[in-house]
């Protein structure tokens, strides 16, 4: 085993640990959360409060 | 579910406002540059040193158009999904649905061809080091894997990491430049096939090479996404775009200049990594490392971009209940769309693991070409329904109409180019997305909150 199938081997590893750091704080978030807060954001809200558009 | 922070919690979660115009030329130039490190020169192969640099010049001048037009829409719809949210403001929702389609399919294709690249690149080192057969799905995955992690985490640290490896192969191309300019190549610049060969498979070669010559700027358009991410969008926007198509354009001729110089464009023309290639004729081992380091950079940034880009777009269709809501949700603590991210993921793996890099390039180039055609009428009726004396813009492009039927008639010419070589995928690219706009029209436009979707302030448009 050279240092090539090391670096696979921890390739793996390093994949399995970042999908299982985002699969467990989505699945925390989701069952924290109320779904109505968490999809609450609305498009533009910012531009109605900061900018009037005239000219 | 239980709601355990309603008191601590804002009112509204939304997606931050911490971004300035140097992320938003990160992401433009970050998810693009690597089509200078790879892709670009199967344009010379199709048509020789000429057409090569014709094909660079005439897509430079398309993207140019596109950014043009993009910063001028864009800084007045600032919102994330960018051209999508366009759509839906200025043309109607059928139109939106297809370009939010056009998005996440160039980008998530563009994301697959990138951890592909990835996984080539460490096979060609293990294989100069002498380990011949390495498995490249782990080093595939995981490139997919930790940049859906960044992008997860928080938009700032990921568009900030994009800033710093996007700059250092920038500057990678520079440097070769520089280098090889000044005598730091044992071999010297020999542009004599020009004159020798000029035309080798005649003007249709020049046709033909200008569906690779997208390569070299495909993706600038991603600025957009950020729109409801930065700090000051009116200004941030069509100056970190406008800033970016510069640099592309410096970063793509230098390219075509150093690498048809140094490398004979026989070989030019099929090379898996020209710029990297260009540095090893040179002879020099730091010129060598150092763009091998601009090569995965310039790969890890783009797909970090697409991840980036994709998803806001995601996010957004989720939002506006064009596909279930479920994807519209933001992270409560980092403020990303975080569901949208980690559904993508298993999606560009799929391609990423079970596509040839050929056929997932010419899928991303097919939705981006699709994405410029809208943005020319887009353009047009935008003009004519708010014109200019009607909504503040932060950028208004000039000579209008030109550049919008300028780019009409380059999409056209790129049509027929990728006809030429990928006429079936054309057509199946064409039916697949005809059949999800009657999904959309007659199943899931029902879901859609009419009135709730248009957002901006704006007065009412001309002749309504």
């Amino acid at each position: 085993m050279d240092i090539w199938n090391i670096l696979e081997y921890a390739a793996w590893a390093l994949s399995a640990l970042f999908g299982a750091l985002m699969l467990i704080d989505l699945l925390k978030v989701d069952t924290t959360y109320d779904n109505d807060l968490l999809t609450s954001s609305r498009e533009g809200e910012i531009e109605a409060t900061a900018e009037r558009h005239t000219i | 579910m239980a709601n355990v922070t309603s008191t601590a919690a804002p009112e509204r979660l939304q997606l931050l406002r911490v971004l300035g115009p140097a992320h938003v030329w990160a992401l433009g130039v970050g998810i693009v540059l690597v089509g200078e490190y790879m892709g670009w020169n199967f344009s010379v192969g199709k048509g020789g040193m000429i057409a090569g640099l014709v094909a660079c010049w005439v897509a430079g001048l398309l993207y140019t158009c596109v950014a043009m037009i993009d910063s001028e829409v864009t800084s007045t719809v600032a919102a994330a999904g960018g051209q999508y949210a366009q759509a839906k403001h200025i043309v109607g929702p059928l139109m939106a649905f297809n370009v939010g389609l056009f998005l996440v399919m160039a980008y998530t294709m563009l994301e697959a061809a990138n951890a592909i690249t990835v996984g080539f690149l460490l096979d060609t080192v293990a294989g100069m080091l002498g380990h011949s057969g390495l498995n490249q799905k782990p080093f595939i995955i995981l490139a997919v894997m930790f940049l859906a992690w960044l992008n997860y985490r928080g938009v700032l640290a990921t568009l900030t990491f994009n800033l710093v490896i996007t700059a250092i192969a920038f500057v990678s191309i520079i440097v070769l430049f520089i280098s090889v300019q000044f005598g730091g190549s044992a071999v010297p610049l020999d542009f004599s096939a020009i004159t020798s060969d000029p035309l080798p498979y005649g003007w249709v070669g020049i046709v033909a090479a200008l569906h690779f010559g997208l390569w070299y700027y495909l993706g600038i358009e991603g600025t957009c996404q950020a729109a409801e991410e930065v700090r000051s969008p009116a200004r941030s926007l069509p100056y970190g775009t406008m800033a970016g198509i510069m640099t592309l354009l410096i970063a793509a001729t230098l390219t075509w200049y150093v690498c048809s110089g140094l490398i004979p464009w026989e070989y030019l023309g099929q090379a898996g990594t020209p710029l990297f290639d260009a540095a090893r004729v040179t002879g020099s081992t730091g010129l060598m490392m150092l763009l091998f380091v601009g090569t995965t950079f310039a790969t890890l940034a783009s797909a970090n971009g697409c991840i980036n880009d994709a998803s806001r777009a995601w996010f957004s269709m989720g939002r506006d209940r064009y596909l279930p809501s479920w994807f519209g949700a933001v992270h409560p603590t980092y403020r990303t769309p975080y569901r949208s991210i980690v559904f993508l993921v298993p999606i560009a793996l799929i391609f990423a693991l079970g596509a040839p890099l050929d056929q997932v390039v010419t899928f991303s180039i097919l939705s981006g070409l699709l994405g410029y055609t809208f943005m020319t009428f887009n353009m047009v009726m935008f003009r004519k329904k708010w014109p200019l004396d009607s909504i503040k813009r932060g950028y208004v492009h000039p000579f209008h109409p030109i550049p919008a039927l300028l780019l009409l008639v380059l999409c056209a010419t790129a049509y027929v180019a990728v006809f030429l070589g990928y006429g079936t995928q054309l057509i199946a690219m064409m039916c697949f997305y005809i059949v999800a706009s009657l999904w959309f029209h007659f199943w899931r436009y029902r879901f859609v909150k009419r009135g709730d979707q248009f957002t901006m302030p704006w007065p009412r448009p001309n002749g309504y």
